[in-house]
């Protein structure tokens, strides 16, 4: 692998971020995105579990049949994920709580298991380990933007902190609905990966095919 | 294919698999077995956080603003007696309701619940007023939803029929559907419901929109769409613990020491 560990470690930020450029871990990048405290903690997990479940699928690879590889890498992510689980609901109860079960499918979040087959079963630890910290930080920054975005929006503050006074409480400001659900955050995600491939051209991809006029139904 | 993949034998697949397999389930048993006493603390907390909850919300009860101020008494169901030899604050009602001299078990057809054992004993609530008066009944409730059992605070003004609150303070319903139980929304329908009619038959529940029109209809609230199966869940919790082999007996002496 020629990449530098710098490489390795930023080019997951912009240039090959998993949630804008792969789109992988749509999900709970939707669900836990509603005010930036559940995201800021969602990123932390997925970046310990990222960086984790890499280090150690690239420790086990010479000794790891071909044939159980993938039984094996999700096992070892399955342990580190419900450990982290278990630490929330002991030392973080409230945010376990709003958290509730996408903490445990972070398991099935694709950015894992792909880092770790596609990148950690083929890498050194550390080259591994840094490749996870980046890929989870990448996600991070989408999952930290976008759930300032919708906090911001949705309910006039950020980290709970009350900044724009909203109507109900005599202030001017009229919170806007629709940021807090789902839709919105597939909104801003859709305007983020538009920004970024403006910025990064050849990031667009190419069309499979290409749209065909509609036919006059003949009769 | 590269580096890192070594040749496939059954043996050695087999081993590797039984290897990480014990070792990440040694892992996982062992974080949760220790971790187990904080987060129990934690749920108790959030038990009492939500009772607090309740008793903010009740206009009526004034004085009681602090569960300290609440009268916390052990019940036995059958009777319906209190039993002041148990200490409520060692009491473990899921521990008590799986072993032979604390719990008993729910013959299958009164089991609405879903419970299949209940404990002897129960730790209730009681809120009089400044003439010393009973005034509110806070009964714990649980039962079977549709992936978790579901535990409820069921606030019961002084004539043990009106319904006056429904607090759930635990559960692992799915989010957005099942838990909407837990939403105000939902849980202020409960309040000033009759859970028994003038005859005194049990009457509360969810209403069941197949069943067409009943004349429980007036006892009774309107189900979450797409969460039938846990709100039905609450329907047999609530007709079991205020049925006969809930609390049906404390609920009669109750009645009968206030006339």
């Amino acid at each position: 692998m020629a990449d530098s560990n710098w490489r390795i470690l930023t080019r997951p930020l912009i240039d090959d971020n998993p949630l804008t450029l792969q789109i992988l871990g749509i999900c709970s990048a939707l669900a836990v995105t509603t005010s930036l405290d559940t995201a800021l903690l969602m990123s932390l997990v997925v970046v310990c579990v990222l960086a984790l479940g890499s280090a150690v699928v690239s420790m086990m690879r010479r000794q790891l049949p071909h044939s159980v590889r993938i039984i094996v890498q999700i096992t070892v992510i399955a342990t580190l994920v419900i450990v982290v689980d278990q630490l929330l609901q002991a030392y973080a109860y409230d945010l376990s709580k709003r958290l509730s079960v996408f903490v445990g499918l972070i398991i099935t979040n694709c950015i894992v298991l792909g880092r770790a087959e596609g990148f950690a079963m083929h890498n050194g630890v550390v080259a591994s380990t840094l490749d996870g910290i980046g890929n989870g930080l990448g996600y991070s920054l989408i999952l930290v933007t976008v759930g300032a975005i919708r906090e911001f929006f949705g309910k006039g503050s950020l980290l709970n902190l009350q900044i724009l006074v909203p109507t109900s409480q005599g202030g001017s400001f009229e919170p806007l609905q629709l940021m807090l659900l789902p839709p919105s955050a597939f909104f801003i995600i859709g305007g983020l990966i538009w920004l970024i491939r403006r910025r990064r051209p050849r990031q667009v991809e190419k069309p499979d095919f290409s749209l065909r006029l509609q036919e006059r139904a003949s009769k | 294919m590269s580096e890192g993949l070594v040749a496939d034998s059954p043996r050695r697949a087999l081993t590797v698999a039984l290897l990480v397999a014990f070792v990440c389930g040694l892992l996982v048993s062992v974080v949760a077995v220790n971790l187990r006493p904080i987060q129990q603390a934690n749920v108790e907390a959030e038990r009492l956080a939500q009772l607090q909850l309740v008793l903010s919300a009740l206009s009526n009860i004034g004085r009681v603003q602090k569960i300290d101020d609440l009268e916390l008494r052990m019940v036995e169901l059958a009777s319906g007696r209190f039993d002041d030899s148990i200490d409520p604050a060692l009491f473990d009602a899921e521990r008590a309701a799986a072993s032979a001299s604390g719990g008993t078990a729910i013959p299958p057809q009164l089991d609405l619940a879903g419970l299949k054992r209940r404990a002897l004993h129960a730790p209730v609530y009681l809120v009089r007023d400044s003439a010393g008066r009973l005034d509110l009944i806070i009964l714990p409730v649980s039962g079977r939803g549709y992936q978790s059992t579901l535990h409820a605070w069921l606030v019961l003004d002084s004539d043990t029929r009106t319904v006056r609150a429904l607090k759930f303070y635990q559960h692992g319903e799915t989010p957005g559907v099942g838990a909407r139980i837990e939403e105000p929304a939902w849980e202020a329908k409960w309040q000033g419901l009759r859970a028994f009619d003038d005859a005194g038959v049990l009457r509360i529940g969810v209403r069941n929109p197949a069943a067409g029109f009943s004349e429980d209809a007036a006892y009774q609230v309107d189900g979450i769409s797409g969460a039938t199966r846990t709100t039905q869940g609450v329907d047999g919790m609530l007709r079991f613990w205020l049925g006969e082999f809930g609390y049906a007996a404390l609920l009669r002496r109750l009645r009968e020491e206030q006339n």
